[in-house]
């Protein structure tokens, strides 16, 4: 294992900015796993740090490919998660909407442009990504449909579902969308939360990147823990379900469960008095991809979305 | 008369509410729609709403037509001094045309569209953000500059940029109400966080000239085109980053004219008392854009410089007036 430092910055008031980057094997750029975008993105940093202490153990056994070099970056944002901010502190602005990058620009597009450069070259490349909106989600492998996809790679991490998205505007400066269109095979792993890290779905991401490892010829171990049949669709496919009510908001039914038809999957209380303002009915039978989980709700909120079976 | 375009449910006793004034005059059809506070640290637009309706409702016997105000598009984002949308990720103009199915935010944003649509012109006020200020201006995509730079013109704003169309930048409330054919202008003004009255009765003067255009305003007086706006394209523009962290220090007010070589201002380190970088104009130009928070980074913008190229520009500088800096 190599440690690297991929971007340095001075700041005016804290120590140093540092990226830093951990190297195993020689030769072709073959894998890059990237974690922590954003300052909440605990999760994503835990599963990175753990990938590092994996693959130094097989490199030291001799269990990697020689040929093929895999570069993991836990953290892109070490200032950020210092001060529980989700965002770059000083002006708000999110790294993983500056992709491309640019190396004469503002400061996390500089940040943006010196990650790019590392990471334009692999064949493959992962990131640990966060949804936009606070829940929990089934673990899955989200890609853009860019013309470049490609959905047969994916299903190598073996997780239970691999989904498509259109892109809009708003996507074309993230680090997947530009991944991908600079051809790198390039996914987004959502590893259920963000902020918490929960052994469960972590160990299942670890698995899954080290699964998609073995496939690709890096990993020469025998890797334990078997993986799915990933079911593969386009996100519109999903059923959405907004909250008709804002108030209390209690789930009763998560992420990763069998719904039929008629199930109560939450219920919106009112904040004052208690009494049930709406229940929330699943429409299909399928399994819940996304759960809103925060204890309050905004009125309209999108705090359903369920992948309904083809029946 | 207020109007309610958006209601929705806040978790604890409480609506979201997004309201527009609606003021219409005499028999003609034609709307004009100023919105502001997409930003919730851009304030700007509060006292051009206030003083935009302030003058209707004491002429309303000019009016013919209809004027429809927005003060707030973002009322929660005001309220918590923050650019965006409380518990959302995403900038409110980077969200837009929205959709019904979406996500609260983007049903706020659909909503606003919908309202928004069939509009003769739309005005979308902003301030700058907390970071950097500027003299007065229209943002115009290159791909609308034939329809929107004269109507530009009538806004009594110093300085009208042309930029480049950008794939992200389709997803703003501009561009998707351009796209579907009502025209929408974006000025720009000021720092974020403060009003500068000047700029903004500059403006509400500019937005009556606009209106005298369109035969909305009759007063008697003409359609004001007497100033000369000095017209952009994005290729002219000089972007000046920092180059070291520190803190920047400078005397210079946006809106005026800088020699090539004449110092901008300088990053200082304050622990140690020693000048980090001196930051010096690369051209000669109009400066527009200078830096109001002083900490910077490495790649912190601290000055947008319009590099003169012809005597036409010097003497479109000879426009600019105090109520402009």
């Amino acid at each position: 294992m190599r440690r690297e430092i991929l971007f340095e910055m001075k700041s005016p008031y804290r120590d140093d900015f540092r990226i830093d980057g951990f190297w195993f094997g020689q030769g072709q750029p073959t894998m890059a796993i990237v974690g922590a975008m954003r300052g909440d993105e605990v999760q994503q940093q835990f599963i990175c740090s753990q990938m590092v202490s994996q693959l130094r153990l097989f490199e030291q056994r001799g269990e990697l490919a020689s040929d093929l070099s895999v570069l993991v970056i836990p953290s892109c944002n070490p200032f950020s998660m210092n001060v529980s901010r989700r965002f770059w502190a000083m002006d708000g602005t999110d790294i993983n909407r500056m992709f491309p990058g640019y190396e004469r620009g503002e400061t996390t597009q500089r940040i943006a442009a010196a990650l790019f450069s590392q990471l334009q070259h692999f064949t493959y490349g992962v990131q640990m990504a966060s949804f936009y909106m606070p829940g929990e989600f089934v673990p899955h492998i989200r890609m853009f449909h860019t013309g470049y996809e490609d959905v047969q790679v994916a299903r190598l991490f073996g997780l239970p579902f691999v989904t498509l998205r259109e892109p809009l505007p708003f996507d074309t400066a993230l680090l997947n969308y530009n991944w991908q269109v600079w051809g790198t095979k390039a996914f987004s792993l959502y590893a259920g939360l963000t902020s918490r890290v929960d052994s469960t779905n972590s160990q299942m991401a670890i698995d899954s990147i080290l699964r998609f490892l073995k496939r690709i010829g890096v990993i020469k171990r025998r890797v334990q823990n078997a993986g799915y049949d990933s079911v593969c669709f386009h996100e519109e496919e999903l059923v959405s379900i907004s909250a008709p009510r804002a108030g209390f908001y209690v789930l009763l039914i998560g992420a990763g469960a069998h719904v039929a038809p008629g199930d109560v999957l939450a219920r919106i209380l009112d904040p004052y008095d208690g009494s049930v303002l709406s229940e929330i009915v699943s429409p299909v039978r399928g399994t819940v991809f996304f759960a809103h989980s925060n204890p309050l709700v905004l009125q309209n909120t999108l705090i359903y979305r369920i992948q309904s079976f083809d029946d | 008369m207020i109007k309610t375009i958006v209601s929705t449910e806040l978790p604890v006793g409480e609506r979201l509410l997004v309201r527009k004034n609606v003021i219409s005059g005499g028999t003609g059809g034609k709307r004009i729609c100023i919105v502001s506070g997409t930003h919730g640290d851009e304030l700007e637009g509060q006292m051009v709403c206030y003083e935009l309706v302030k003058a209707l409702k004491e002429h309303l016997e000019y009016l013919d037509g209809e004027v429809d105000v927005y003060p707030a598009l973002n009322p929660l984002g005001i309220d918590t001094i923050q650019r965006g949308i409380p518990n959302f990720d995403l900038d409110m103009n980077r969200i837009f045309p929205g959709s019904p199915g979406g996500s609260m935010a983007e049903q706020v944003a659909y909503s606003v569209m919908e309202d928004l649509k069939g509009a003769d012109v739309v005005i979308d006020v902003h301030s700058s953000n907390l970071y950097l200020r500027e003299t007065p201006q229209v943002r115009i995509n290159v791909l609308t500059e034939q329809q929107l730079v004269p109507l530009a013109r009538y806004l009594h704003v110093p300085f009208i940029w042309v930029h480049d169309a950008a794939t992200v930048l389709e997803a703003t409330l501009a561009y998707s109400l351009n796209s579907t054919g009502t025209p929408c202008l974006v000025v720009e003004m000021g720092v974020g966080q403060r009003i500068n009255d000047r700029m903004c009765t500059a403006l509400v003067r500019g937005i009556f000239s606009l209106m005298r255009y369109l035969d909305m305003w009759l007063d008697g007086a003409e359609s004001d085109l007497s100033d000369d706006p000095i017209v952009c394209k994005g290729d002219r523009v000089s972007f000046l980053n920092a180059e070291t962290s520190g803190v920047f220090l400078t005397e210079l007010k946006c809106g005026t004219v800088v020699r090539q070589g004449q110092r901008i201002g300088a990053i200082v380190d304050p622990l140690r008392g020693s000048v980090l970088s001196l930051v010096a104009s690369p051209v000669d130009g109009f400066l527009f854009t200078i830096r109001a928070y002083p900490i910077v980074y490495e790649g912190s913008l601290m000055a947008r410089i319009y590099n003169f190229e012809n005597k036409e520009a010097n003497a479109s500088v000879a426009n600019i007036k105090e109520e402009h800096i």
